[in-house]
């Protein structure tokens, strides 16, 4: 119970892991989707405290992490071409490419530059018409209101130099695709808060049917993933599977049709490509025909290069769950969130930059748990 | 960037999209309303790449500034003020 006393109240956290205790009564896997749900867990040591038995699986919520190498290597091809200037969200520049990064085509002399919003790229295209502006639109359904919206801006305005790179990924089909998978040990989701109050929850209402699956919507504070694991452990032993929601001050059961309504009018759903996971049908947004002028895809054709991860990293087990970063050979010393070899190390967000941040050592093993 | 801060809203502009000032813990910056037209100065949203996209009440604002500031970089990363 060493870090028990770090949490805003700390009574109601040991209520919650007694209560916890003495429902459990067989061993369950729980998997937490969002990133920073993922740090909040490995930080605090929730999964530490938890009774024995109940094991936390580190999903693959982290948008850095899964956008795919070859849409990373797209990226610097295009963020090396003369008269370019190419925008993205701060954590994307450091993401390792097949060789190199956003960061290495900024320190050659390429026009990179970190925007806090989309709407900050299409105010650069309106002060710079002479130049090409292309934004990295990466990120997980939170993102794609904002990018979706900074899209219908450059259209309305009639911005000719402005196009979005897209790689976005949506999170019920990559959980359809881990339940799918012949390995699978997951028996129950937390889902991650904010992505739902954007999209609600009805998508997994069928998921949670079909696979018997419980799945709750639930914040990222400590207190919030304990309530949420005890909810879906409360499921797990009474044999039901439904969808439940934790998260009740932000998230309602229809998110946000506003912004819905304006990611379905810009984007379509396409098959995409995770990183370390493999393609995934419909489980990614391109945009849809009406804004296809703005696609920096077809404006700037790149040749499809071979991709090459590093030989020692082993991000795609990291984002299945079937490893923990502590297994990786590189963690902590060749790769560090000042030195990433690998996606999960660079974001916050990131499994491995969890693990290295909470100062987890080599020691720890799936087997071991 | 798949965080999500909250703020108060301390100021409201006309125009579209519709956008705002939105305090985070005494940092400002121009945020998008555009998909919380119920939203008003004085009201606490999460806001997620310059778009504030749920209304939440001021405490649990505050819980979640918390988590958020017990991340490192978090705050500078989403709020753009990292180089
Ligand atoms: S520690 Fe680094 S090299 Fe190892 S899996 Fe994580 S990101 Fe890859």
């Amino acid at each position: 119970m060493k870090y028990l006393d770090e949490y805003r109240d700390p009574v109601l956290a040991r209520r919650l892991l007694s209560e916890l205790e003495s429902t459990a009564t067989r061993p369950w896997t729980l998997m937490e989707v969002c990133g920073g749900q993922t740090h909040t867990i490995v930080r605090q040591g929730i999964d530490e405290l938890l009774p024995h038995g109940i094991r936390m699986i580190h999903g693959p919520g982290c948008p850095v992490c899964v956008t795919p190498l070859e849409m990373v290597d797209k990226a610097i091809a295009i963020a090396s071409r003369d008269g370019v200037i190419f925008c993205s969200y701060g954590d994307m520049l450091r993401v390792p490419g097949s060789g190199g990064d956003l960061l290495g085509v900024k320190a050659r002399g390429g026009d990179v530059r970190v925007v806090y919003t989309p709407l900050d790229a299409v105010s650069l295209a309106v002060a710079n018409p002479d130049r090409q502006v292309v934004f990295f639109a990466v990120g997980f359904e939170t993102t794609a209101p904002a990018n979706a919206m900074a899209v219908k801006q450059a259209a309305s305005l009639g911005l000719d130099n402005f196009s979005v790179l897209v790689s976005h990924v949506l999170v019920p089909p990559a959980i359809t695709a881990i339940l799918d998978a012949p390995d699978n040990e997951v028996t129950a989701f937390l889902a991650a808060g904010h992505v739902c109050a954007v999209m609600g929850w009805t998508q997994y209402e069928p998921i949670a049917a079909a696979y018997r699956v419980p799945i709750v919507v639930t914040g990222f504070e400590p207190l919030d993933l304990i309530e949420g694991i005890v909810m879906a452990v409360r499921q797990l032993e009474t044999g039901r599977a439904e969808v439940e929601n934790q998260y009740v001050r932000a998230v309602r059961r229809t998110g946000n049709s506003r912004a819905r309504d304006t990611i379905d009018e810009v984007f379509t759903l396409t098959d995409r490509t995770w990183r370390g996971i493999g393609e995934i049908a419909h489980s990614g947004l391109r945009l849809s025909e009406a804004y296809r002028h703005h696609d920096a895809e077809t404006r700037f054709p790149v040749e499809r290069e071979a991709t090459r991860e590093s030989e020692v990293c082993i991000a795609g087990e990291i984002l299945r769950g079937t490893r923990l970063p502590t297994d990786c050979l590189a963690y902590g010393t060749a790769c560090t969130p000042r030195h990433p070899l690998g996606a999960p190390m660079v974001s916050a967000e990131g499994t491995c930059a969890a693990f290295h941040t909470a100062g987890r050592g080599r020691q720890a093993t799936l087997e071991e748990q | 960037m798949c965080l999500g801060i909250p703020g108060r809203i301390v100021d409201v502009a006309q125009g579209r999209p519709r956008m705002g000032t939105v305090d985070f813990d005494g940092l400002r910056r121009e945020a998008c309303l555009e998909y919380v037209p119920e939203a008003e100065t004085g009201d606490y949203v999460i806001v997620h790449v310059g778009f504030a996209i749920s209304r939440v009440d001021e405490a649990e604002a505050a819980r979640t500034l918390a988590v958020i500031r017990a991340i490192p970089d978090a705050l500078a990363t989403e709020l753009g003020t990292e180089p």
